[in-house]
């Protein structure tokens, strides 16, 4: 078990450098930040001071390693835009997408799971056809036009709930929240329910499969010889029995819900995480795209290690292939 | 007597079986069509900026401009006819879905059968690729590779194959590794053939079947990527819009009410990709020995 710890921490490792440099250089082969940094009417030693002062007239490399060795000390440089230290700027957007993410995650996942085992269990009804269609939409329709379509009806025709921004926010432990007070609420509900969408239907998918599966087999069989209510086969024997794929998808999706936030936030003008990379990359912010990068590939690297070193822990036989 | 069928007969009269399917097939065929043959249908070249006018800028439905001809489907903030732009925007989209779908295609094939085929080292190196790949969402990739490459059709097409060859990849690795087994492949390297022929001749068709599903769901995939990121900016220059930028033009209208200039463009898309679903879900039926008959 330890060799499998040591191999797969070091592969991590050696993705995680691999990934910073392709970023590096790939971020900074783009564009030429100088020309938006620097007003054109600034004078000769205002541009070569600007230059200087970010480091860009140093060889790439010579960048790269200064990148590298601040990095390792948790310096992930100043945004060029906005000039404070691009940890605090991301730091200040988090919590807003992770309220959002957290919201749409859970809600996907107990009305999916509730939808899916009706779906499963009585699958000729009408209810469920109407169940598995909408989860058919949720995979083919672009999340983007269902956060439109959202805002049409429920912003402009109906006029129920605001199209954009967090509203009113509270400071909670020192941080900002928006779904503590009424006004934050409504303006979280859309941008949830967009975001809720794509995950609610596969949730659904999962959990209508299990059934079926669970429904057969003979736990079920002798649960109902033994005359136990069929509420409570539904609701304490299956649950248990199709959890389990249920929760790993449940934890895979949360950082994957990160990344698709990115499009709810930027029709939403939630100010999260994802619209500052999206500003961020219309006006080159070199910095910041480069910590963002870099932050999301160490998410995806840390939960799939996680999710390895658990099913090793469950599964003795990846451990003894992957030793 | 029985009639000797072909295979592709008997897929097809299994295939006219779902109504809905062929439903379907008959929607994607006429807006490929149409879209394909977009400046022979449509009254006005939606590129040619001469043929606009301003004056015709976010008219409804129905309003007949200063072309002398009724905007069926209203007109976008250009003053372009939503129509015409709707099919030349389908042009573009099916195009890019298209060109994507068939590259990756070819490169995650290639890439599968490789690794399954030749097996060791470059199988393991390769696998570990796909699969690390494969555990980040292809839309981060993609957005993350536009913005590294810029604004074109040719990189964001690069883009979305390097977002979805790894699909590819696995597919045709876990097909290849099942048929790489099997007696018909020993033969075949019993004979003097070379090691590509029997790989690319004799293995790679095996593998087709789970390959043709994942293509079908992959190129509405692409489609629906590309209007995602032409959505948020990224994608295809301005001058010629793709279905994403119609919505996205039209985006900051809806507000005051002007819905068609989003809702149109937008109709079209998901009548393009819910199709292109349905028949490739058929297909995926008919090619799971599960659910046979």
């Amino acid at each position: 078990m330890l060799g499998f710890v040591i191999q797969r921490l070091l592969q991590a490792a050696v993705v995680m450098a691999v990934m910073s440099a392709v970023v590096f250089v790939g971020v900074y082969a783009i564009g030429n930040p100088i020309e938006i940094i620097i007003p054109p009417e600034a004078t000769q030693e205002i541009r070569e001071a600007t230059i200087k002062r970010f480091g860009l007239d140093l060889p790439l490399w010579e960048q790269y390693f200064i990148f590298v060795t601040n990095l390792l000390q948790g310096d992930f440089g100043r945004s060029f835009i906005y000039n404070v230290p691009v940890l605090e700027l991301i730091a200040g957007r988090l919590p807003a997408t992770l309220e959002l993410v957290l919201i749409s995650v859970v809600t996907a996942t107990l009305l999916g799971v509730g939808l899916g085992v009706y779906a499963g269990y009585r699958p000729e009804s009408w209810i469920a056809r109407g169940i598995m269609a909408v989860s058919v939409l949720g995979f083919s329709v672009p999340s983007f036009w269902v956060g439109l379509i959202l805002i049409l009806i429920f912003a402009v025709n109906l006029g129920w709930l605001p199209a954009g921004g967090r509203g009113e926010v509270v400071s909670f432990l020192g941080v900002e929240w928006s779904f503590l007070t009424p006004d934050g609420l409504s303006h979280i509900f859309l941008p949830a329910l967009n975001l809720a969408f794509f995950k609610l239907a596969m949730m659904i998918r999962l959990a209508r499969a299990g059934t079926r599966e669970i429904m057969l087999t003979d736990t079920i069989k002798f649960a109902r010889a033994a005359g136990i209510p069929e509420r409570q086969i539904l609701t304490q024997h299956l649950l248990k029995l199709i959890s389990i794929p249920i929760i790993t998808v449940f934890g895979l999706e949360l950082g994957s819900t990160l990344a698709f936030a990115v499009v709810t936030e930027t029709i939403f003008s939630w100010p999260g995480v994802g619209k500052l990379i999206i500003d961020s990359i219309t006006v080159l912010d070199r910095p910041v795209m480069v910590a963002y990068l870099i932050l999301t590939a160490l998410l995806f690297v840390l939960i799939n290690l996680t999710v390895d070193l658990v099913f090793a822990l469950i599964d003795p036989r990846i451990r003894a292939r992957g030793a | 007597m029985s009639e000797q069928q072909s295979p592709f007969r008997r897929f097809w009269s299994e295939f006219q079986e779902n109504r809905f399917a062929v439903l379907a097939l008959i929607v994607v065929v006429v807006m490929a069509l149409l879209a394909f043959f977009a400046p022979h249908v449509v009254p006005q070249n939606p590129y040619d900026l001469e043929n606009l006018s301003l004056l015709d800028a976010r008219r409804p439905p129905g309003f007949v401009g200063s072309g002398g001809y009724s905007h069926l489907l209203g007109t976008d903030p250009q003053g372009r006819d939503l129509l015409s732009a709707i099919l030349y925007g389908l042009r573009i989209s099916i195009l890019i879905g298209l060109a994507a779908g068939v590259v990756a295609l070819a490169l995650g094939t290639t890439v599968g059968i490789a690794a399954a085929y030749v097996g060791g080292r470059l199988e393991s190196v390769l696998m570990r690729i796909v699969d690390l790949q494969l555990s980040f969402p292809a839309i981060l990739l993609a957005l993350v590779l536009v913005a590294l490459l810029g604004q074109g059709k040719g990189q964001l097409i690069t883009a979305l194959v390097a977002a979805q060859y790894a699909y590819f990849a696995r597919t045709a690795y876990g097909a290849a590794k099942g048929e790489r087994r099997k007696d018909y492949i020993e033969a075949a390297l019993a004979t003097p053939l070379s090691g590509r022929q029997v790989a690319f001749r004799h293995l790679l068709p095996n593998c087709l079947p789970p390959l043709i599903v994942v293509a079908t769901v992959q190129i509405a995939n692409a489609i629906s990527l590309e209007a995602t990121l032409s959505f948020l900016g990224l994608g295809l220059p301005v001058t010629e819009p793709s279905l994403g930028m119609l919505i996205s033009n039209g985006f900051p209208y809806m507000m005051s009410g002007r819905y068609w200039i989003s809702v149109y463009p937008g109709i079209a898309l998901i009548i393009l990709i819910v199709a292109i679903n349905m028949v490739g879900d058929q297909i995926r039926d008919q090619f799971n020995p599960r659910l046979r008959k």
